[in-house]
């Protein structure tokens, strides 16, 4: 499903990742500044490797060597930012729509009502984005991401904005979405618990380098 | 209570069309010369932005003899121009709203520069995450939510257009009907005896557009500021 293998330096920072997953749902762990969300940008092609491979669903994305480098926007990934990063300019419903405009796409109202009914976010459409809560919004940036039918989805910390009332409120969307929605998904987070019931298979990141890599097992 | 004689309306007229007309001209341009200078790095950047900023600094009747120079109809570009496309611009109405439009970019660029500057390029990288193409991020994202930035530039383009003075008059004269606008009128009437009472209508008049635009490009300028927090 997806497989990397990048070296990228930033700064004085370098980073070195590799591994192939097949999982449902890879938890990508680690301490703040271990490289967390520089690899995924990688995987969502907004920075580009130095060298190496990003593979996703059998297409080559990156090749340093080739000298491919797919753009952000023919990824076809759904990226959930930690400070969900709704359109302000659009009410929830346009936002939750975006994506499937950008590409073209159908419309499939059977998927947009399972995925608003598995959010829960059919009373919030009409309203802006300054008017929802911070659970409120991430619930419904998850929702544009699906809605916008990738083939793989990125979460970066999305639970991390949040106070632990709020996390135990969209965690078993999470779940859901994980059982239900079928996409699979990059969890990054430096919660063990969280990843604990989350995360199929774990990506152990320290200081720029993948220290471990296996089941959960591995977070103990 | 303002009783305008047919000479003042037709100033007033004037000014209008120069300055709309150079308003809307510079727009586009002014959207993009402001897009590059908040997103993009490249040789030259400085060198353009004080370009841009030139007219400002100058003095008016500098600008407005270089342009007789270049767009004069023995002028490298408005030769050319006239022979070719048959556009003239030294006399002409359309000469005035040339300069108004270049005393007056550097007002238009600023609101709409640093309005683009304050959107949150993240909002840009999520759009391109769910599928949009750079074009497509510009217009669904950066547009609209600079958009109130934008309009308070134009505003303030076209206030500052509706009162040019020393570049107009240099590089058209100062011809009743064809380029003598609102300000060329007043510099006309307060050289004339008994001319002070027109004199005084046009200022008043002035200084109704000028406020007007004031108020307005500051409305503008709030409602940005409510929009980027997605009230």
């Amino acid at each position: 499903m997806l497989r990397v293998d990048i070296e990228k330096q930033l700064g004085e920072f370098s980073l070195t990742a590799s591994f192939a997953s097949e999982g449902r749902v890879i938890g990508l762990f680690g301490a703040s500044g271990a490289g967390k969300t520089s690899l995924v940008n990688m995987i969502a092609g907004l920075l580009r490797p130095d060298r190496g491979t990003i593979v996703i669903d059998g297409e080559t994305v990156d090749d340093s060597v080739a000298g491919i480098h797919v753009p952000t926007w023919r990824r076809r990934i759904g990226y959930v930012f930690q400070d969900a990063r709704l359109f302000p300019h659009l009410n929830v419903a346009q936002n939750l729509d975006y994506g499937r405009r950008m590409n073209r796409l159908a419309p499939d109202p059977a998927q947009h009502k399972r995925v608003i009914e598995l959010l829960d976010i059919g009373a919030l459409q009409g309203r802006r984005p300054g008017k929802l809560s911070g659970g409120e919004r991430q619930r419904v940036a998850l929702g544009r991401a699906l809605l916008s039918r990738p083939r793989l989805l990125l979460l970066d910390e999305p639970l991390g904005a949040l106070d632990e009332g709020r996390k135990m409120e969209i965690l078993p969307y999470l779940v859901r979405l994980r059982d239900e929605a079928n996409v699979p998904m990059v969890y990054v987070s430096h919660d063990a618990a969280e990843l604990r019931q989350l995360a199929t298979q774990i990506v152990m990141l320290k200081q720029g380098r993948v220290t471990s890599f296996g089941g959960v097992k591995v977070l103990t | 209570m303002l009783d305008l004689s047919p000479a003042e309306w037709t100033a007033i007229l004037l000014s209008l069309r120069v300055a709309i007309i150079a308003t809307l001209v510079a727009t586009p341009f002014g959207i993009a010369l402001a897009w590059l200078l908040a997103r993009r790095d490249f040789w030259g950047k400085s060198v353009l932005d004080a370009l841009v900023h030139l007219p400002l600094v100058l003095p008016p009747v500098v600008t407005g003899y270089l342009l007789l120079l270049t767009f004069g109809r023995r002028g490298l570009v408005g030769g050319f121009l006239a022979d070719t496309l048959g556009i003239v611009f030294a006399f002409r109405w359309t000469g005035a709203a040339l300069a108004c439009g270049l005393m007056s970019f550097p007002l238009l660029v600023r609101p709409m520069r640093l309005s683009i500057e304050a959107i949150d390029r993240r909002l840009e990288q999520a759009a391109e995450t769910l599928g949009a193409t750079p074009w497509k991020v510009f217009f669904t994202v950066t547009l609209p939510l600079a958009l109130p930035g934008v309009l308070a530039g134009m505003v303030l383009g076209f206030a500052k257009a509706i009162g040019e003075f020393g570049a107009t008059i240099t590089f058209v004269s100062n011809i009743p009907g064809e380029t003598q606008t609102i300000s060329s009128a007043i510099y006309s009437l307060i050289q004339t005896p008994d001319g002070d009472a027109a004199a005084g209508r046009l200022v008043i008049v002035s200084i109704v557009l000028a406020l007007g635009a004031l108020i307005a490009a500051e409305w503008f300028a709030r409602r940005a500021t409510a929009r980027l927090h997605g009230n």
